[in-house]
């Protein structure tokens, strides 16, 4: 390990003699296992600082009656009650619900699009670098563009959206609002959240398609397997951990969805889009109930996290299959 | 090699950034006391107060630094740099609702022992100027702010297209009356259905324009304009914080069920999430006959080549069956007590405060709340719309402004904006359940709460 630290003559060149030897000797006293100490305290202590210390004052806060807008008030410790009041309040399960809807359709569309156009991508054809560049363009822009751009495609008097749907139904343009109307607006967020990244799941179920040796598949030639059977037998089954992966990841990332939403629809019209992270920050930033919006963030970390662990765990025994 | 140039490099970088910070630092710190920075609100006003503020600059040689935010995010961004203690803003003009939490929990320094000192009178101001922005409690002689920008909602309309002889004899035809600006809501419903889908010089027009926004405080600002009139109220002023039957009254649930019919006839399609600058561009690119919004825009749409001058009209907000009132606006300039550079912004209050400032911060198109400009005998003719400001601010009613406000307007922007654009239950059930969000708000706040 110290060995590392030992420059050779080309690195000391540079260096006067008296400092060679001080800086080697430092090096040479300290033992391995310090150093690796010494490589991961600063990480450490930054992870701890952003990441564990906020946390276990939020647990603590969220016992709390702590509103920030009215910080003269005196601060109680409530017990449980900021988590009853969330458990009990009905607008937060309709939030929940909203917020599941949204998770399960954006991901179900994410995997059926991101994998065809896997399995459309893995062949070899003329242009495809540049047509994987362009399907892979969404994913790479900033939530925020992509919400303000959606919003202007979507304007149902300039937005080319509307006139798109016109064309081919004859309902006139103006007649509909993608994120104004309660029937339209949760197909609209996941529509966009689709869009912007069906080509992130595609990624990964590439690497799955890719990773399947080839002699698999000649052999399924050799014993005159037909293409739909070789994508039912082969295909699916070595592809589904990536596509399980894929859920994972895309339905924690939706779980805590806000700024595309929040820039789409602001949760509207009236609550119909509100995903639990938009009351969350509504709670928090808007309302300054600091010791409620803490309660309400624990209950939604514990939701995901519990939720993630059954869901790895089911995802290593298909993996061991 | 490498790995020592790479040591030695970062060193030198290091060392120069550190040079660079004191530099800078050093440069900052040099200048306290002789900048100011003034936050507030990104819009048309603003830039007349960055006009203004040469004059300030030009006299006391204190140089002036603004910090100007959007409105859908300026309580947002300031009152989180409040909430934190921040030095970012030595003045700030905040708004209105603000004064009760920014007073309790002491982000305003207090202004008066200053306006003793000063020779300052909140008389010299209109009177719901100091109460709106300026008192906390309301109606004490506890002032926070020095009311500076006053404002109101009001109205705007084409009054070319409400002029020419074809469209006035339609709606003569039609409704058997002159086509005048309204004076009545139920006038204003008319001459909205009027124009809705109306084709004018080849284009199709919509009857008014109206507040929907969502996220911030845009509903509430709009559909307060129409409750007010129909007789809603916050609060038994009897019983302070009694709000069953108040808040909650046939005939308030009426105004709702109003301004949804409103909405629902009378506006373009897509105005499901849409505030001042909506407004703006509906009324600028002619396609609505009427536009809801704030007096402050007023200047500005007058000079606007297209739809301002001889082509543009103002009217105040309409009358309803219960009253006539209308949303107050506008903002009062504070101290925040976390600057550094307290006496200097003080100094600019007294600055901002004289009759010679107020009366050019009115001529760059700030509006003045101070009586010696307003009560003047030629301001009714110093701008076109400057009669229907003075009626406004004679008629105006503010929404809540407890420490708690912010919970209040989110709650009425939700039961509001569920009902009028969600379509979601009727309005008595709206009302209804924002007098249980607002109770229990009060409650968390320790305030008595009577049912009744």
């Amino acid at each position: 390990m110290t060995t590392i630290f030992q420059p050779d003559h080309a690195t000391i060149a540079g260096v006067s003699e008296p400092a060679k030897s001080r800086a080697t000797r430092r090096v040479r006293g300290l033992s391995d296992r310090t150093i690796a100490w010494l490589f991961v305290a600063p990480t450490i202590a930054l992870l701890l600082a952003i990441n564990i210390f906020p946390l276990i004052w939020m647990i603590r806060l969220s016992f709390t009656s702590l509103n920030l807008s009215m910080s003269y008030l005196p601060l109680r410790v409530v017990g449980l009650d900021n988590f009853t009041d969330i458990l009990t309040d009905e607008d937060i399960w309709i939030r929940l619900q909203t917020t599941a809807q949204f998770v399960i359709w954006s991901v179900v569309l994410q995997v059926v699009i991101g994998f065809a156009l896997a399995l459309l991508i893995n062949r070899q054809f003329r242009g495809h670098s540049f047509w994987t560049t362009i399907i892979l363009l969404p994913m790479m822009l900033s939530p925020a563009v992509v919400g303000n751009f959606w919003t202007l495609l979507l304007q149902p008097q300039i937005g080319p959206f509307n006139y798109l749907i016109s064309l081919f139904t004859g309902v006139p343009p103006s007649s509909f609002s993608m994120t104004g109307q309660v029937s339209l607006a949760p197909w609209t967020i996941v529509l966009v959240d689709t869009w912007m990244w069906a080509p992130y799941v595609m990624l990964i179920c590439l690497a799955g398609l890719r990773s399947i040796p080839d002699y698999i598949y000649e052999a399924a030639e050799v014993d005159r397997a037909s293409a739909w059977r070789q994508f039912w037998s082969i295909t699916l089954p070595m592809t589904v951990p990536f596509l399980m992966l894929a859920v994972l990841f895309r339905a924690i990332e939706n779980f805590k969805m806000f700024d595309m939403v929040n820039l789409l629809t602001s949760g509207g019209p009236g609550s119909t889009t509100e995903l639990v992270s938009i009351t969350l920050k509504r709670a928090a930033f808007e309302k300054w109930r600091t010791g409620y919006s803490s309660a309400l963030a624990i209950i939604l970390f514990v939701t995901v996290f519990g939720a993630a662990n059954i869901y790895v765990k089911v995802l290593n025994k298909v993996k061991q299959r | 090699m490498r790995t020592f140039n790479w040591f030695r490099s970062s060193a030198a970088t290091t060392v120069l950034g550190a040079a660079l910070l004191g530099i800078f630092g050093g440069g900052e710190a040099a200048a306290q006391g002789r900048q100011l920075t003034l936050c507030w609100a990104a819009w048309d006003p603003a830039n007349a107060l960055v006009e203004l503020g040469k004059d300030f600059t030009k006299r006391s040689g204190i140089e002036m630094k603004y910090e100007f935010v959007p409105w859908t995010s300026y309580a947002d961004r300031f009152l989180n740099e409040l909430n934190s203690h921040g030095k970012l803003c030595d003045l700030i003009i905040g708004d209105s609702q603000w004064i009760g939490g920014a007073a309790e929990n002491k982000w305003y320094v207090k202004l008066n022992d200053f306006f003793d000192k000063e020779k300052i009178s909140m008389d010299d101001f209109v009177p719901a100027t100091v109460v709106g922005y300026s008192q906390w409690p309301k109606n004490s002689p506890n002032y926070w702010a020095l009311p500076a920008m006053a404002d109101a909602v009001g109205w705007t309309y084409r009054k070319d297209w409400f002029s020419r002889p074809e469209i006035q004899s339609a709606f003569k035809v039609k409704y058997g009356r002159d086509l005048a600006p309204p004076k009545t809501y139920d006038e204003l419903k008319q001459i909205a259905e009027f124009f809705q889908g109306r084709e004018i010089d080849g284009k199709k027009v919509y009857g008014a324009y109206i507040f929907t926004e969502r996220g911030s405080e845009g509903i509430t600002m709009g559909v307060t304009n129409v409750l007010y009139n129909y007789g809603f109220g916050y609060d038994n002023p009897k019983k302070p914080y009694q709000m069953q039957g108040v808040v909650n009254s046939a005939d308030a649930a009426k105004g709702l069920e109003f301004y949804k019919e409103l909405y629902k006839c009378c506006t373009a399609p897509g105005m499901t999430n849409a505030y001042m600058q909506e407004g703006l561009d509906a009324f600028k690119s002619g396609q609505v006959a009427m536009q809801m919004n704030w007096f402050a825009f007023f200047p500005g749409l007058y000079k606007d080549p297209n739809v301002g001058g001889d082509k543009i009209g103002f009217f105040v907000n309409p009358a309803g069956a219960n009253g006539h009132f209308t949303q107050l606006g506008g903002q009062g300039l504070s101290v925040v007590a976390t600057s550094d550079r307290k006496d200097d912004a003080l100094a600019y209050i007294k600055w901002f405060a004289q009759p010679a400032v107020q009366q050019k911060w009115w001529q760059l198109g700030g509006y003045s709340a101070l009586k010696a400009v307003v009560d003047a005998p030629d301001f009714p003719k110093s701008a076109a719309f400057a009669p229907q400001f003075l009626e406004s601010m004679g008629i105006v009613k503010d929404f809540w402004a407890e420490p708690s406000y912010a919970q209040l307007l989110l709650d009425m922007q939700k039961r509001v904006h569920d009902y009028v654009v969600a379509d979601k239950g009727t309005a008595q059930q709206a009302l209804d359940l924002l007098v249980k969000d607002w109770a229990k708000v009060f409650k968390e706040q320790g305030k008595q709460v009577a049912s009744q």
